[in-house]
């Protein structure tokens, strides 16, 4: 066992992958790990880094992971900046972060102005002088929220990498930007295994994204519920041929662990519930929603109970803190997060509802939108649904639902023909008043449906 | 389609929909007793927003709520003309 004194660094975690030619790759980018020994992405601006509280702001997510390896035990903090933030956004976080450096594109203004701003370049450049890399770096990160302006919390490499466990050969691949918690999971696996990366770019389609990893002879690869739903409506789904599919972020439902089983034979699929704050908790592979009762009792590296039906985790995963001035505590007394996702139990196994804030309120009755989707994408014409509320004067809301559809066009009866199936299995104020065709849904930065309202 | 008939069959649809026995729709029969529950004519209220582009109950009063289908049918029509 390793000395608790000694930080964990990502160059550390990439020893054991040293000397295999590994890459990350984007479209635009191909990164060689082995490279980092004698060069940066900083180049003469790493050393005046050090022990600086560094705002991680680049467009370019193979530049993102270049810097990560670069500051990584060299800077105090990185804040790492999903794309596309706002400028205020950005200056809120610094602030929250104590930053007092700014690693940017170059080939924008930066959003904010720092007294110390180093360019991020790939190329990378040759190192003038040997890395400092002992530092136990912290890693900020935005929370996914749904609603209201994100929370920072503090990660560090050992609560990051606290699931991985040793592997053999994996070539990764990830749907998720690694900014994200999800995506960085991902990252840091394959840092520390002995495979490659794929990613995808900003701007770079699923299907272009499926050959570029079927090329990559990808064999493990991760991404939401709805990126999968992508993908089983992608034309070029057969380019991968995977041993292992990953689905998080979201509720995985029976429909789409059924339908990923049948595209891919081969594969394991294999649904994991993590959050930002509370770390990765545990997946499940037996094919079906939810996960077992019992694991309620397990007394192992991850404490679970349900409070006020909400699942409340503790283990040495979880964020350290949240950051900012005024920011509310993490964990309870106890040192368990408060996930804000609904559980329910039924039989021996436990459902996901969904977050506790987005119940739609029919008449008095809750409703969880995840939990009417769940039943939508069952139906054998229904790829993908987004479930919210309508206003309406007698009930305050109603229940209706967006429906994309795998691939017949709507035809008459269809709508009436999905509700009945709906009411079949769901209460009347659960099932949809109206259902609305639609050809695409949106989604949020983060690979999640995007919620209004 | 006259407001009357659009209404009723509305509320045949909605009924169908729901699997709920409607009474005889005359103009005298009481909202309550039409066999609409509030969910179902929540989802009526909804529908007939989308057939006629009008909420009369977003817009109206609470005292002038219609309380049999006739008077339904007129609160319907003022807001038509």
């Amino acid at each position: 066992m390793k000395s608790l004194s000694e930080p964990l660094t990502l160059a550390r975690l990439m020893q054991g992958g040293a000397g295999l030619g590994r890459a990350i790759a984007t479209r635009d980018h191909a990164l060689w790990l082995d490279d980092f020994a004698r060069a940066s992405s900083l180049g003469p601006h790493l050393a005046a880094l050090e022990g600086r509280s560094v705002v991680l702001f680049v467009r370019d997510m193979a530049k993102a992971a270049a810097a990560l390896i670069d500051l990584d035990g060299c800077a105090r903090r990185i804040l790492l900046c999903p794309p596309g933030w706002a400028p205020a956004l950005v200056e809120t976080a610094s602030r929250d972060a104590e930053a007092d450096a700014l690693v940017h594109d170059g080939d924008e203004t930066p959003p904010i102005s720092f007294r110390f701003a180093a360019v991020c370049r790939l190329p990378l450049q040759p190192l003038a002088t040997a890395r400092v890399a002992s530092r136990e770096t912290e890693w900020i990160l935005p929370t996914s929220g749904t609603s209201g302006p994100p929370k920072l919390v503090v990660h560090t490499l050992r609560t990051l990498t606290g699931a991985i466990g040793r592997a053999p050969v994996q070539q990764w691949a990830t749907f998720y930007d690694i900014r994200r918690y999800g995506g960085l999971q991902i990252f840091l696996r394959a840092l520390g295994g002995r495979g490659s990366l794929t990613l995808r770019g900003g701007e770079e389609s699923v299907d272009a994204f499926l050959v570029r990893s079927g090329e990559a002879g990808v064999t493990h690869i991760s991404g939401t519920p709805s990126h999968w739903r992508k993908v089983l409506m992608s034309a070029e789904a057969r380019r991968i041929d995977p041993d292992y599919v990953r689905l998080s972020g979201e509720i995985a439902d029976d429909a789409v662990l059924a339908a990923l089983q049948a595209l891919y034979p081969r594969a394991r699929v294999e649904h994991a519930y993590a959050s930002t704050e509370a770390g990765v908790a545990f997946a499940v592979d037996d094919g079906k929603a939810g996960f077992p009762g019992a694991w309620l009792e397990n007394d192992g590296a991850v404490r679970m109970r349900i409070v006020d039906g909400a699942l409340h985790l503790s283990s040495d995963r979880r964020a350290l803190r949240f950051l900012g001035a005024g920011a509310p505590a993490l964990v309870d007394e106890d040192g368990f997060v408060d996930t804000g996702d609904m559980v329910e139990r039924r039989g021996d196994r436990l459902f996901f509802l969904g977050r506790r804030g987005g119940i739609i309120n029919v008449g008095g009755a809750k409703v969880h939108p995840e939990e009417v989707e769940a039943v939508l994408n069952a139906h054998v014409a229904v790829r993908a649904s987004r479930v919210f509320a309508r206003k309406n004067p007698i009930t305050g809301a109603l229940v209706v639902a967006d429906v994309v559809l795998r691939d017949e066009r709507a035809y008459d009866g269809l709508e009436r023909e999905i509700l009945a199936a709906c009411r079949a299995r769901l209460p009347a104020h659960m099932t949809p008043a109206r259902l609305r065709f639609v050809a695409d849904l949106p989604m949020t930065g983060a690979g999640k449906l995007a919620r209004h309202g | 389609m006259t407001t009357r008939l659009t209404i009723l069959n509305e509320i045949g649809a909605v009924a169908a929909d729901l699997g709920l026995t409607l009474a005889p729709l005359t103009d005298e029969l009481p909202l309550l007793e039409s066999g609409l529950d509030s969910l179902g004519f929540a989802i009526l209220v909804s529908r007939l927003e989308d057939v006629t582009g009008r909420d009369p109950f977003a817009s109206a009063a609470a005292a002038r709520y219609p309380k049999t289908i006739g008077e339904l049918v007129a609160f319907y029509d003022e807001v038509f003309v």
